[in-house]
């Protein structure tokens, strides 16, 4: 099937050279950051994660979601779905490798990162999250695969993907469930020390993946032979509604507890957050831009009419994407580490080759899933001339 | 890439696992035989009291940091963001943030605190370790194998007390005057105090203990009898955050005239 990604029109061609020249670049900063340490990052000692753990945590948040394809479909014989569903599988392909990549990515010994595997350790919770990422790869790849392989030759995938498609879907909550307890159980972390934290990964990750899923499906709509139907996309986009609208309502909960309680602990990163502790107010822009999309994107999906213009639902689920990002790709992690364990504040701005390093990732994850989508399309164009 | 460079690194990969799973190995035997040392002091739960009266002074800090960082060739970094540092000043308002008052007393406001890391009875850096390359002995001291250690800082974030440095930069040029008998660390991996286990195996107390004039004193805290365990009797002793559970093994004791706290 692979034979299938060489043949494309000149605008794919084009595509895929912007990619790659987005990947020399970023894999050429890499190359700096390998050489002379960790130290080019905006990390610090007091930050020490930055945006490749929470771009990890966010793209963790899109894998799983392809779970919000093949529940309707394999579970409740939601028949629109069909077609998509594939394209949940191979996004979530594509999202788990970006998340494996920005672990590298993040290590300040990656040539060791054999010892993960080599001295495993249950306690660990990261151990587990690697666990469940390879896990949930190798599923979608096998079940993506098989049952493309089936659609190119015209018969039906073999009854074990099935199968396996019934596990992919726990083991979808689970990666994001896993994800969230590396946060959620670190004592004197107050931000993430929270009990709803792994439901609200859930819920910002069913709002964010399929948000992207849909806009992916206009694109191929308007650029491929593949058309998603008009139906498809209306469902999936009431999921995104509801899933966004559970995701600030689980957010909200935190303030209160936050602010009733009073507890300055509790308090303090959502104050950095919103309007600035200490006199350090990096990310308030970046959370009040957040807020006023999530709302806009609520508002704009929960009126029939508008959502069924599909102009203005790509603008909600941009909204809805970009919230969820501020929110989880940005602000999570980040306030985490405010204050220090010592109250004191200290900053993080990422630098240059750190924002170079994270592009260049992504565009990774852009090839894969480019190589991926257009495999579907393909075969899909084949089986529609034969048939 | 073709099956054939898929393998390559795949192979490679393995020696690689391989050569530093040997380089562990020669890493325990050296550990062991450094145990077999008659004179080795031994505990069951290392602990330390600081008695914040023998700092009155900055310097009083300064002394024994020096020795300290001196001793295990840690890097003076100047940038904050960047810095290493196994023990440190901090302010009571820093230190035991969690007991701010408006109206602590102007002594305590402007006493010095060292800090380091504690030695947790349940310590989270342990827990988090992907790699088991920060581990907590039988006695009590929770200590790192730099050379299993993969980069990954979730000890950092695990930590509630800073305790931890992580090498952004490589630390090499910004040690001073080496100490030849003491190893270096390299870039990318995380290090902190290691109570001097290899002082402790030749019969020695830790470093800081033997250069703070009185102000740290060392004992086991499981015996009732150890020095440690006399000051705890007689003194009010706080430690910091314990009411996160992790059980601390660093006492602090305001000392001298102890109304005058
Ligand atoms: S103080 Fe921090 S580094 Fe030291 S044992 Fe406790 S958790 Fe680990």
């Amino acid at each position: 099937m692979l034979e299938k990604v060489l043949y494309g029109s000149k605008r794919y061609y084009t595509w895929i050279v912007f990619l790659m020249i987005i990947i020399i670049f970023g894999f050429t900063a890499y190359l700096e950051q390998f050489n002379t340490g960790l130290g080019i990052t905006g990390m610090s000692r007091d930050v020490t994660w930055g945006l490749y753990i929470s771009q990890f945590t966010f793209m963790v948040g899109v894998a799983a979601s392809a779970v919000m394809v093949a529940i309707p479909y394999y579970l409740h014989d939601h028949k629109t779905f069909g077609p998509i569903v594939i394209l949940g599988e191979f996004l979530a392909v594509a999202a788990v490798i970006v998340c494996m990549l920005f672990i590298l990515c993040d290590m300040g010994q990656p040539t060791r990162f054999l010892n993960i595997v080599l001295h495993p350790t249950p306690n660990s919770v990261m151990f587990w999250d690697m666990c469940v990422l390879l896990g949930y790869l190798l599923l979608n790849l096998i079940i993506g695969w098989t049952i493309l392989g089936a659609d190119k030759k015209g018969i039906s995938a073999p009854h074990w993907t099935k199968v396996l498609t019934y596990i992919a879907i726990p083991w979808a909550v689970s990666i994001h469930t896993v994800t969230a307890f590396l946060y959620a159980g670190l004592p004197g972390r107050y931000y993430w020390l929270t009990a709803i934290m792994a439901g609200r990964f859930l819920a910002s990750a069913f709002a964010a993946g399929p948000a992207l899923l849909i806009i992916l499906c206009l694109i191929l709509r308007k650029y491929t032979s593949f058309k998603t139907s008009k139906e498809a996309i209306q469902s999936l986009a009431v999921i995104v509604t509801y899933a966004m609208i559970a995701n600030v309502f689980f957010f909200l909960l935190e303030v209160f507890t936050a602010f009733y309680s009073n507890i300055p602990g509790h308090m303090a990163a959502l104050q950095y957050l919103f309007v600035g502790l200490n006199g350090h107010n990096n990310l308030v822009p970046f959370m009040w831009t957040a807020a006023i999309l999530a709302f806009l994107g609520i508002g704009l999906l929960l009126v029939p009419s508008m959502r069924r213009n599909e102009k203005v639902l790509t603008i909600a689920l941009a909204a809805v994407f970009i919230a969820a990002w501020l929110d989880k790709g940005i602000g999570l992690v980040l306030a985490g580490f405010v204050p220090n364990s010592f109250e004191r504040v200290t900053e993080y701005i990422p630098s240059s080759t750190e924002l170079a390093i994270v592009l260049g990732v992504y565009a990774i994850g852009f090839l894969i899933l480019t190589i991926l989508y257009k495999m579907v399309v393909a075969v899909r164009e084949q089986s529609m001339v034969e048939h | 890439m073709n099956r054939r460079d898929f393998l390559k690194v795949i192979a490679a990969a393995g020696i690689g696992g391989i050569v530093v799973m040997e380089g562990l190995d020669d890493f325990r035997v050296e550990a062991a035989e450094m145990n077999k040392d008659s004179n080795a002091l031994q505990a069951k739960h290392w602990g330390m009291v600081i008695d914040i009266s023998k700092f009155q002074k900055p310097e009083d800090i300064q002394r024994v940091a020096n020795a300290c960082h001196q001793y295990h060739n840690v890097p003076d970094i100047k940038d904050p963001k960047h810095e290493v540092k196994w023990i440190w000043k901090e302010d009571f308002e820093h230190a035991f943030a969690e007991m701010e008052s408006k109206y602590l007393s102007e002594k305590i406001k402007t006493m010095n605190f060292p800090v380091l890391c504690n030695h947790c009875e349940e310590p989270m850096c342990v827990r988090v370790c992907p790699t088991k390359a920060t581990f907590k002995r039988p006695d009590g001291i929770v200590v790192m194998d730099y050379h299993r250690c993969i980069g990954c800082r979730y000890c950092m974030a695990g930590c509630p007390y800073g305790a931890r440095s992580f090498n952004f930069i490589d630390p090499r040029p910004h040690i001073g005057m080496m100490n030849h008998d003491y190893p270096t660390r390299a870039i990318g991996v995380v290090e902190k105090c290691t109570m001097c286990v290899e002082r402790l195996n030749k019969g020695l107390k830790p470093i800081c203990v033997e250069v703070s004039r009185g102000g740290i004193i060392f004992g086991d805290l499981n015996d009732p009898n150890s020095e440690v365990r006399k000051v705890l009797r007689s003194n009010f002793a706080i430690r910091r955050k314990a009411e996160l559970g992790t059980g601390p093994s660093v006492y602090y004791v305001i000392g001298g005239d102890e109304e005058g706290a």
